[in-house]
């Protein structure tokens, strides 16, 4: 309950209700030493400005650009980043944890 | 997310009611279910247990992977009384996550020298209470050891529900407080609810201490469930 990011999902409406196309991306599971707890989130329009965050800077370029294609297609995606997982994914943790984060499009 | 769950969502949140949303992470499918609403749904134990700890989690039910993203209101921790103990609980408190506020009209007592960066409102609880919104979400706290101060707050507090009421002083103190808040009204069940002498019971001396049980005890009623947080207290 504490410690939340108030705003992202304020930003969210907002950028929906001014017309833009918005992803909002949240971190469903950590193993490890993830550095965001899950329920974090990233909120991204289809500027590729974003607002929040899923990894503390690790990985949320990799995210943006995949909120992207989520914009664009509507479909949710579910991503996973993490030193396991170097085929999959060029983009690590580099603290050793894993996370899965669920990308969904707003709207 | 649909834009209809996402305004609904930031509603609840403004209005500081708790919510969970829970996720089909493999459909994308969603729905948002208000704490009041909890006793009727179907995953009521994990909706209960996830907001009590104020943690999200994955759970599976009915062969469907499911994520609950938990929105709980941040604790706020109103302290009536700019004493000892509140200099040492307001920065303990802080830490652990509470919007910290401090109420006491002597103004020798509430002054920013003796609680730097700590909220200060030096006015009687009559006035100082109804702009700070004290809720369900609010653990209330009276340490003035003076009447005419402590027993107009908790009366405050009974009627806003606070999640946890404590107030300073010895059994033989609060029997008489009793007395008092049953003469102005109070119904047993709200006296019932004053945690006193406040704390959990581990030998308390220094104001630091005392202020450690007291946010020890706020701990368990916030987050442990019904049964052991009797044990507990």
């Amino acid at each position: 309950m504490l410690d939340r990011d108030e705003d992202i999902l304020k930003a969210a409406e907002d950028w929906q209700k001014a017309g833009r196309g918005v992803a909002l991306a949240t971190v469903v599971e950590t193993w490890g030493s993830a550095p965001r707890p899950a329920g974090s989130s990233l909120v991204i329009n289809d500027e590729g400005t974003f607002l929040g965050s899923v990894s503390g800077g690790c990985v949320e370029g990799a995210v943006v650009t995949e909120a992207m294609d989520v914009i664009e297609s509507g479909k949710p995606k579910m991503l996973e980043f993490g030193v396991a997982d170097e085929t999959a994914w060029n983009v690590g943790l580099s603290c050793g944890g894993t996370i899965r984060v669920f990308v969904e499009k707003v709207g | 997310m649909k834009l209809s769950i996402l305004h609904e969502l930031n509603a609840e949140r403004a209005a500081r009611r708790p919510v969970i949303l829970v996720t089909d992470t493999e459909s994308g499918e969603q729905r948002l279910v208000k704490a009041a609403d909890f006793a009727k749904d179907p995953l009521r134990t994990e909706l209960d247990k996830q907001l009590r700890m104020g943690k999200s989690a994955n759970v599976e039910a009915g062969g469907k992977k499911l994520f609950l993203n938990v929105y709980a209101p941040t604790a706020k921790l109103v302290i009536i009384g700019a004493v000892h103990i509140s200099q040492a609980l307001a920065p303990l408190a802080r830490s652990l996550g509470y919007d910290v506020t401090v109420v006491d009209p002597r103004t020798a007592f509430a002054s920013p020298e003796r609680f730097p960066d700590i909220p200060l409102v030096a006015e009687w609880p009559e006035t100082a209470l109804p702009p700070l919104n004290v809720d369900a979400y609010t653990a209330f706290v009276a340490v003035t050891h003076d009447p005419k101060i402590d027993d107009p707050a908790l009366l405050h507090a009974f009627e806003r529900n606070c999640f946890y009421i404590g107030a300073l002083g010895s059994r033989k103190t609060h029997a008489k407080r009793a007395d008092r808040l049953r003469a102005q009204g109070a119904k047993e069940s709200d006296i019932a609810r004053i945690h006193a002498p406040i704390g959990l019971a581990i030998g308390a001396v220094s104001p630091s201490e005392i202020a450690v049980a007291i946010m020890a005890e706020i701990t368990a009623v916030l987050r442990l469930p019904p049964k052991e947080k009797e044990e507990a207290a």
